[in-house]
């Protein structure tokens, strides 16, 4: 399959996942919110660092829309400038994951033997382990911060990417036409990149925008833990962090971080299952 | 055939929980910073330094270390935590029992309360409650557990004032963070029962019992449910790790005892034996909860022996 068709059958997907009405809705958040994280710093009403000790954790209310901190720093630039932290974190981590992932799946699903073994061990064994404690034990070997959040979550979601493009090649590997594309003579490389590879490319780039978000609520998590972005950059999770203090007295500072996290998370969602439905893919996504 | 079946499972379990130990063994000593530094006084000497390094037996060659290490595991014989200064065996005999409670209830709830919500939204064909069930689940299984937790603590604990904010005392201090962690497996648990359910409904031996004339309540819970239960109980049997995994967030945001808790502290105090233990332990708790979750499957469907075994 030449590479070009394969860019109109996603364009057309896409499209297709935006024509249903909730298609349309969580897509529509989704460009608009990395649209926001993009031009944060003009569209802010504050500056997100700015402390007013005076108006410390104030209500809600105008000029400050979702309130102050407890260094009278306003919510919503920091949540609007945090929207820039969270996605580009687990948009990059998510990258990393999957272009390892798909390195090491390809490679284990088409040349087969011990290499498979070996890598499909590790990756079984990380499999079984819960996201949140591979990313912790990570984080504490290179220490806190946002590039080690990144890998942490990267490493987190290896595993998924690895088994999910593997079995895409095992199956594809059975079809009659890559049979014919070896029989020919193609060298295993251009079988790889130009046969299987554009073929199994699908599911794993859904699964990986749905991943998007859960890189999200992991590095909310990290963050919360205090093992994410460090002060005063602003993150959704890191907000929530230093907010637990102020729980009863300023609600709001973890309230809406919150909110954003969920909300971001759901439209994720929602626009991978319709991606899901548009290009059919329901059942190869059960296999791994 | 199920007791072979099990025999090799088992075996299939050295090899993995060998490495598990290894990279657990490793992995601690990739971290930065050094627990003697924290325990030496200011001013002391090389000479003290060297000795506090060969009581903790951290001068011998790695793979001695390792051998020493898993023996002593093997005997329930933790070690001594660095920092806190107490047997580490001590440790997590007082903070298992809290993760276990958390744990075993949270498991209990999600199951329970998802399997019946799966089933009563796979029966009950109305559009308002399909719709409320999807968006149960879709919230279930995306809001973050901590943050969940907080809002529950608002609004139960500052607002109504039911439950106590954090801490341990009573059945209380239970409620809130088994809602928290229950929560997503409580929406996980009723969408596999859920699509199970209605995949079963489908197939054609259900339109023949209808035509003999059953029951639907019988074809439901004679028929319907054992051929349901098998993915079912594989994901609840997976849940076990994620629960113990859950319970870091939430212990530490309830301020409860538990592995969880003392993980996250030791991690931070660079506290090597805690860490191992406490990693060990819910190591463990996946690895026993997948091996249950494979019996299980494998004494419901023979399939799954003949090709396992």
């Amino acid at each position: 399959m030449a590479v070009r068709s394969l860019d109109a059958f996603a364009r057309m997907s896409i499209g297709r996942a935006f024509s249903s009405g909730v298609g349309l809705v969580a897509g529509g958040f989704l460009v608009l919110l990395v649209l926001v994280a993009l031009l944060a710093p003009w569209i802010a009403p504050f500056d997100y660092a700015a402390q007013n000790l005076m108006n410390a954790n104030a209500a809600p209310a105008w000029p400050h829309l979702l309130g102050t901190d407890e260094f009278g720093r306003d919510v919503l630039s920091r949540v609007i400038h945090g929207a820039r932290t969270s996605l580009s974190v687990s948009a990059t981590a998510i990258a990393i994951s999957m272009t390892a992932g798909m390195a090491l799946g390809a490679a284990a699903g088409y040349f087969g033997g011990f290499f498979e073994r070996a890598v499909m061990t590790v990756v079984d064994l990380t499999w079984s382990f819960p996201d949140i404690l591979i990313a912790l034990i990570f984080v504490a070997i290179i220490g806190p911060g946002l590039t080690s959040t990144t890998f942490a979550i990267a490493i987190a979601y290896l595993a998924q990417f690895t088994r999910l493009t593997r079995a895409q090649i095992v199956r594809l590997k059975r079809e009659t036409f890559i049979e014919a594309t070896i029989n020919l003579g193609a060298k295993p490389t251009h079988i790889l990149l130009r046969h299987l590879m554009p073929n199994a490319i699908a599911p794993v780039i859904v699964v990986g925008m749905l991943a998007i978000g859960d890189g999200i609520v992991l590095e909310a998590t990290l963050g919360f833990f205090g093992l994410g972005a460090q002060p005063p950059t602003p993150s959704w999770g890191a907000m929530m962090s230093s907010g637990t203090a102020q729980l009863f007295l300023s609600p709001w500072v973890i309230i809406f971080p919150g909110v954003a996290v969920a909300v971001t998370v759901i439209a994720v969602n929602l626009f991978g299952d319709e991606l899901i439905r548009a290009l059919d893919i329901r059942d190869r996504l059960r296999g791994a | 055939m199920i007791l072979r079946y099990t025999f090799f499972r088992m075996l299939m379990l050295i090899p993995v929980s060998f490495s598990i130990s290894v990279v657990i063994f490793m992995i601690v000593y990739l971290l930065p910073g050094d627990p003697i530094d924290n325990l030496l006084r200011v001013g002391s000497s090389p000479e003290d330094r060297a000795k506090l390094v060969a009581q903790y037996g951290l001068d011998r060659n790695l793979v001695v270390q390792y051998f020493v290490w898993i023996g002593n595991m093997f005997q329930g014989e933790f070690g001594q935590a660095i920092v806190l200064r107490r047997p580490v065996a001590d440790l997590v005999a007082q903070n298992l029992p809290y993760s276990l409670t958390l744990g075993g209830l949270a498991f209990l709830f999600s199951s329970t309360v998802g399997m019946t919500l799966g089933t009563i939204s796979a029966i009950v064909r109305h559009p308002v409650l399909d719709r409320m069930m999807r968006a149960f689940i879709l919230l279930g299984s995306t809001v973050p557990g901590f943050w969940l937790a907080l809002l529950l603590i608002l609004l139960f604990s500052v607002k109504l004032g039911w439950f106590p904010v954090s801490g341990a005392g009573g059945w209380q201090s239970l409620v809130l963070p088994v809602l928290t962690i229950g929560f997503g497996g409580v929406a996980l648990v009723a969408r596999v029962t859920r699509v199970a359910l209605m995949d079963a409904r489908r197939e054609d031996f259900v339109t023949l019992l209808h035509a003999k004339g059953l029951s639907s309540g019988t074809i439901l819970f004679r028929h319907l449910m054992p051929h349901a239960l098998l993915p079912v109980v594989t994901i609840l049997a997976l849940r076990i790790g994620w629960i113990l995994g859950g319970a870091v967030t939430v212990e530490f945001v309830f301020g409860r005892p538990g592995l969880g808790s003392l993980l996250i502290r030791a991690l931070g105090q660079r506290d090597y034996p805690v860490v191992q233990a406490c990693l060990l332990m819910l190591a463990l708790a996946v690895m026993l909860g997948t091996l249950i979750g494979d019996i299980a499957q494998a004494a419901m469907d023979p399939r799954v022996r003949e090709k396992k075994s």
